[in-house]
């Protein structure tokens, strides 16, 4: 169901704001649907959009940033709520690539589950990128295998990521099947655990 | 060498590990409700796969439902249809629902403590990011994405990493007239917004001791906002105190031997901490909001700062705020009028919050222009409310009086802050939008958010001349 990640190139977008929330990046009247498909139209959505029309001041609507596939930011990007809807849209909009300096804990976990890259850079490079980002045809490549990120101008960096989260990104695998390889662990465990509630449930 | 807390509950719900994989953990409580959830049922429903523990899944409705009229139709056909997906979700895979007509629904951070469902030592996590509330038991709560709600829901453990753990000891007394609201922001404003990213975090100290469950509550809430994975409080007899003899703790025996049990949880004198700060509570004076994140705060009768007077790496991010926030720097913060007070949210919405404000609001009238509304926590909340006449209080002073749920905390359903309109709010996000497009929320607690809607401005609720409710009927 995910799409497997191995490397990837694009052009980037600068967004240059820290904390961007989730209640930014999809704002909350869009939380309504029950589907996990479609939220790509209403990224960023008080930003892109004034009384119904294209903002043409804010970076996405740039026609030159249109098909730019990796977002960049400032640190503490994905703070606030943990709607899932937030990587859902980011994704459907056609980002697979997300560089700051820093990620909100929840938003980092939900990005893995949907495809999406979170790659954390120094301060320095970040805000090199953001200079050479300037140049709408500015391009990075990514590659997962060997944790780089390397600019079409020399520009060239390595990246952390945990084995697991890297594994389980390459493969497009599905958390909840490699959880339930322990099922009968976790049955063994339930025998044993009190979990004082459930006597008093009626 | 002693473990912390986080560690001792971590360890008993651990079902398994594997080098360079993040641990199985069991999960106790999965609290569900009708917005981050459907796609999570979907999931199950797609793979053929069943909810591995209904028993120990509860959900509710609170974020987008309506909290005037909650009778089918709503007004909002796609919120009806979130609801409808959850009543029937439900029912499909036989999980407890506390739906609109339950004695038992609210805000889910509400109803579990309320229910003693949230009990010390457990794990317990919800697709909603203040999850962390619950950690004022000394749980390990936290919240979690929806591909994780499927998870859970699927497995009932989660694939987790450990946190790093942050000690924050509290030295001190808070100051008379200040309340742990002001507490917790003011901890948010001197750390920073993001200052416990990746951490657990214990709040110890002589300070948090004496603080009510519900203020605790309050506390652990904004743990989120300080970007913490969850916050934990050691548990002790406050806490026993309060969920003894409510609708899911134990009875009996079996409340001897959860007592027993639950006296272990602290962390060891010689545990260590990856971290350790301390905050001084002498410092905390009654606070209010005035940017976009709950650390740009400042006291009642401060200013609002110049983004030059700030630390470079905040003045891009100050000057974004005031902009949106509509304020000057050197505005006097006691001198900025509202348009707009909502008391509410899993924040402050329980009871003693309600008790609180009602007291600064009795014998008052809310300001002309000035729009209050109070949203109750829970229902149970709202019928206690009624019995101690605190409704009244409210609804004579001009407030609006409401059904439970989150209401203007995140204006999903239709109360929503008017584009330009300032809100003084005891919710827990002041971030752009969040009350509705263009709206400027600022946070504070429930006292002073009472104060504001009678003066129609910020006030320093130190000086409040309160008038005595006579015959209350606690
Ligand atoms: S009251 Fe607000 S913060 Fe709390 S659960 Fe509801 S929407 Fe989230």
């Amino acid at each position: 169901m995910i799409k497997p990640f191995d490397s990837h190139t694009g052009k980037v977008v600068p967004l240059d704001a820290a904390n961007v929330d989730t209640d930014a990046i999809i704002p909350k009247q869009f939380l309504k649907r029950i589907q996990k498909t479609g939220f790509g139209q209403f990224l960023f959505y008080d930003w892109r959009f004034e009384d119904g029309k294209e903002n043409e001041d804010f970076i996405l609507n740039k026609p030159e940033y249109k098909d730019a596939s990796i977002l960049l930011a400032r640190k503490n990007f994905g703070c606030g709520s943990s709607r899932e809807h937030a990587p859902w849209a980011l994704e459907d909009y056609g980002f697979r690539v997300i560089i700051a300096p820093s990620f909100a804990d929840i938003f980092y976990n939900n990005s893995f589950k949907n495809g999406i890259l979170p790659i954390s850079l120094e301060n320095e490079q970040i805000n090199y990128l953001f200079q050479q980002a300037e140049d709408p045809e500015y391009q990075l490549s990514i590659d997962l295998k060997n944790q780089t990120v390397k600019g079409s101008d020399g520009f060239s960096a390595s990246f952390e990521i945990d084995d697991y989260r890297k594994w389980m990104l390459m493969k497009g695998l599905d958390e909840i099947g490699s959880t339930l390889i322990n099922e009968n662990e976790i049955g063994q465990y339930e025998k044993q655990h009190k979990i004082y509630y459930t006597s008093s449930r009626s | 060498m002693g473990k912390t807390m986080y560690e001792k509950i971590w360890d008993r719900h651990l079902v398994h590990e594997e080098k360079g994989q993040p641990g199985i953990l069991y999960i106790d409580l999965h609290l569900v409700h009708e917005v981050t959830s459907p796609q999570a049922f979907e999931g199950l429903r797609v793979s053929g796969r069943k909810v591995r523990r209904p028993d120990l899944t509860f959900a509710t409705m609170d974020h987008s439902i309506p909290t005037l009229n909650r009778s089918f139709p709503f007004k909002d056909e796609v919120a009806q249809k979130q609801v409808e997906a959850l009543d029937k979700n439900c029912r499909d895979f036989e999980i407890e629902l506390y739906d609109l007509n339950s004695r038992n629904q609210g805000i889910v951070h509400v109803i579990a403590p309320e229910l003693g469902l949230t009990q010390p030592g457990q794990t317990i996590v919800c697709g909603d990011s203040h999850t962390s509330t619950h950690g004022a038991f000394g749980a390990l709560a936290f919240g979690i994405g929806t591909s994780e709600v499927e998870h859970v829901l699927a497995t009932q453990t989660l694939k987790q990493y450990k946190s790093k753990t942050l000690a924050i000891n509290i030295e001190g007394e808070l100051p008379q007239g200040t309340t742990a609201k002001d507490l917790i922001l003011s901890m948010i404003g001197k750390f920073g917004h993001d200052f416990a990213t990746g951490y657990v975090m214990e709040y110890r100290g002589d300070a948090i001791k004496k603080l009510s469950m519900e203020e605790r509550m309050t506390v652990c809430n904004m743990s989120i906002e300080m970007g913490a994975r969850a916050g934990l409080i050691e548990p002790d007899e406050t806490t026993f105190h309060y969920i003894k003899g409510r609708q899911f703790a134990p009875k009996e025996e079996e409340w001897e031997a959860a007592i027993q049990d639950w006296k272990q949880l602290y962390s060891d004198a010689d545990a260590s901490f990856d971290e350790v700060v301390t905050f001084n509570a002498e410092e905390v004076t009654p606070k209010v909001t005035w940017g976009t994140n709950p650390g740009q705060v400042a006291g009642i009768t401060e200013k609002v700062p110049s983004p030059e007077e700030l630390p470079e790496d905040q003045q891009l991010a100050a000057r974004k705020a005031l902009d949106y926030i509509g304020l000057k720097p050197g505005t006097r913060i006691d001198e900025t009028p509202v348009d707009v007070v909502f008391i509410g949210s899993c924040t402050n919405s329980r009871i003693e919050d309600l008790r609180k404000a009602a007291e600064i609001v009795n014998g008052y009238k809310v300001a002309e222009n000035v729009r209050a509304l109070v949203v109750p926590g829970s229902y149970q909340v709202k019928k206690q409310a009624e019995q101690e006449g605190l409704s009244d209080i409210f609804t004579e002073a001009g407030f609006e009086w409401r059904e439970a749920g989150c209401s203007m905390c995140l204006g999903m359903n239709e109360d929503i802050v008017q584009p330009g309109e300032r809100c003084a709010s005891t919710s827990n996000r002041n971030f752009e939008g969040r009350q509705g497009r263009k709206a400027r929320t600022h946070l504070v607690s429930p006292e002073m958010a009472a104060a504001a809607a009678i003066e129609g401005k910020f006030t320093d609720v130190r000086n409040w001349n309160v008038k005595k409710i006579e015959g209350i009927r606690q």
